[in-house]
């Protein structure tokens, strides 16, 4: 049997669900028996493959390259999956949509800025005006809530994809988890 | 004369997803329910409060009723049939629960409440993994100048709970809800910082009914604040009891 072809990928997160999915531990090693892990932080490969047939995407969809990235994963991910609460609700991320993006960049950049002040005019990534759970930005196949979704949630989750079936979390994890 | 046979006076029969069941004509359909086993979701009903009808989430179907109602409001009558779950009822639950989760900011994983909320279960027991309309993020106010409770209106259902308890249980009559819709708010006083009521006697009740993290214990940090709901019904009937002399 063919190994399938998983993709991670990171957006405005913590890096907590990545962390939770490694969390697995011994039985990470019964995954990679069936996976073939092409695109991740975890992993070297810096372009995203043609067809990954599951993409996990952490975090909430916040700044421009955050919007270019998922919608590129979108086009190439047979199955795309709402991984953990940033992804899901904006979560954390988004606390920062009531008050505005420009109000926090004034605060975090010029009222707490001890020289240079002012928000970053290149490298760093432009925010977008709201932050947006990615199902409001691209169609999401699987959800899984959870800050972060524990180890054993993620293991069924990925475990039923991988058998070929579309899994509904409800039950094995919930907003906050 | 009075009738020979018949129903005892102030008794109904009624049928609940087809279970026949008697009951006194002063009771509501939910708690008729209840006493069956049969469940139905609440949020802003609370035993040993008045019910409001508010929150919409015990709607359920009675034969020959236009329109669904609020099973904690609505009294038995004879010969009713109701129905309390069918697949429009339980979107209209669904939906209702999306909408308290889109209308403020709920950020379960930072919440003195994760773990502990009432809104947090109903969505666990819809078997809601996200929310199909989109989010609002409104601005919303933290008032936390009372030395020991923090109002944070990020978080409130305006389930009423608060309003009813202080002015039916301990008469302080704090608590009152200001504008409309969307725009709802509770208050203390007359939209005044909380501090300066001077009927507010600290008694905590209005925080240990809340079923949100709205209503919280200065000091407790995300997950710490779990509620004692005071023992209502009893309190209900010592005031009565005040009442009658
Ligand atoms: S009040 Fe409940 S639903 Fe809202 S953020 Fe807190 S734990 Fe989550
Ligand atoms: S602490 Fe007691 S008196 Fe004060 S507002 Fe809450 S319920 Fe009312
Ligand atoms: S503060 Fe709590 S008890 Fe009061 S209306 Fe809001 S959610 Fe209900
Ligand atoms: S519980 Fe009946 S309307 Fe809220």
């Amino acid at each position: 049997m063919s190994k399938a072809k998983v993709a991670t990928i990171w957006l405005d997160g913590c890096s907590g669900c990545h962390m939770s999915f490694l969390d697995i531990d011994e039985r990470l090693l019964e995954l990679a028996q069936h996976i073939d892990l092409v695109y991740s932080p975890l992993v070297d490969a810096k372009v995203f493959p043609d067809m990954v047939d599951v993409a996990l995407v952490e975090g909430a969809v916040a700044s421009e390259e955050d919007l270019a990235k998922i919608l590129k994963v979108r086009e190439h991910s047979k199955i795309l999956v709402a991984f953990g609460d940033c992804a899901v609700t904006a979560n954390v991320s988004g606390m920062r949509n009531p008050v505005g993006k420009e109000a926090c960049l004034q605060h975090a950049y010029v009222d707490l800025a001890t020289f240079n002040p002012g928000p970053p005019t290149s490298v760093v990534p432009k925010l977008l005006d709201k932050v947006r759970p990615v199902h409001e930005v691209v169609k999401v196949d699987v959800y899984v809530p959870g800050c972060p979704p524990s180890a054993d949630a993620i293991f069924a989750v990925v475990s039923e994809l991988l058998a070929g079936r579309i899994p509904d979390a409800a039950g094995l994890t919930r907003f906050g988890a | 004369m009075p009738p020979l046979v018949g129903v005892a006076p102030g008794v109904v029969t009624l049928k609940i997803n087809g279970v026949d069941c008697s009951a006194r004509d002063d009771q509501t359909v939910l708690e008729v329910a209840r006493e069956q086993n049969i469940h139905i979701p609440t949020l802003c009903h609370l035993e040993g409060l008045e019910s409001v009808g508010g929150c919409r989430l015990c709607l359920v179907e009675i034969q020959g009723m236009r329109g669904l109602v609020a099973a904690c409001v609505t009294k038995v009558t004879e010969g009713m049939e109701v129905q309390t779950s069918t697949p429009q009822i339980e979107a209209y639950r669904k939906m209702i629960v999306q909408m308290l989760f889109t209308e403020r900011n709920h950020v379960c994983s930072v919440c003195v409440s994760n773990g502990h909320c009432e809104l947090q279960d109903l969505a666990v027991e819809m078997g809601i993994t996200h929310v199909e309309i989109p989010y609002l993020f409104p601005k919303c106010e933290l008032d936390a100048s009372h030395p020991r409770f923090v109002l944070d209106h990020n978080r409130c259902v305006l389930c009423q709970r608060c309003v009813r308890v202080c002015d039916e249980i301990e008469g302080a009559h704090v608590w009152d809800n200001q504008g409309r819709g969307i725009h709802c708010r509770v208050v203390t006083g007359l939209d005044e910082p909380w501090i300066t009521s001077d009927t507010c006697t600290s008694c905590g009740k209005c925080v240990h009914v809340c079923p949100t993290g709205a209503l919280f214990e200065k000091g407790r940090s995300a997950g710490e604040m779990a509620k004692k709901a005071p023992q209502l019904p009893y309190l209900q009937n010592i005031r009565k009891g005040a009442a009658r002399g």
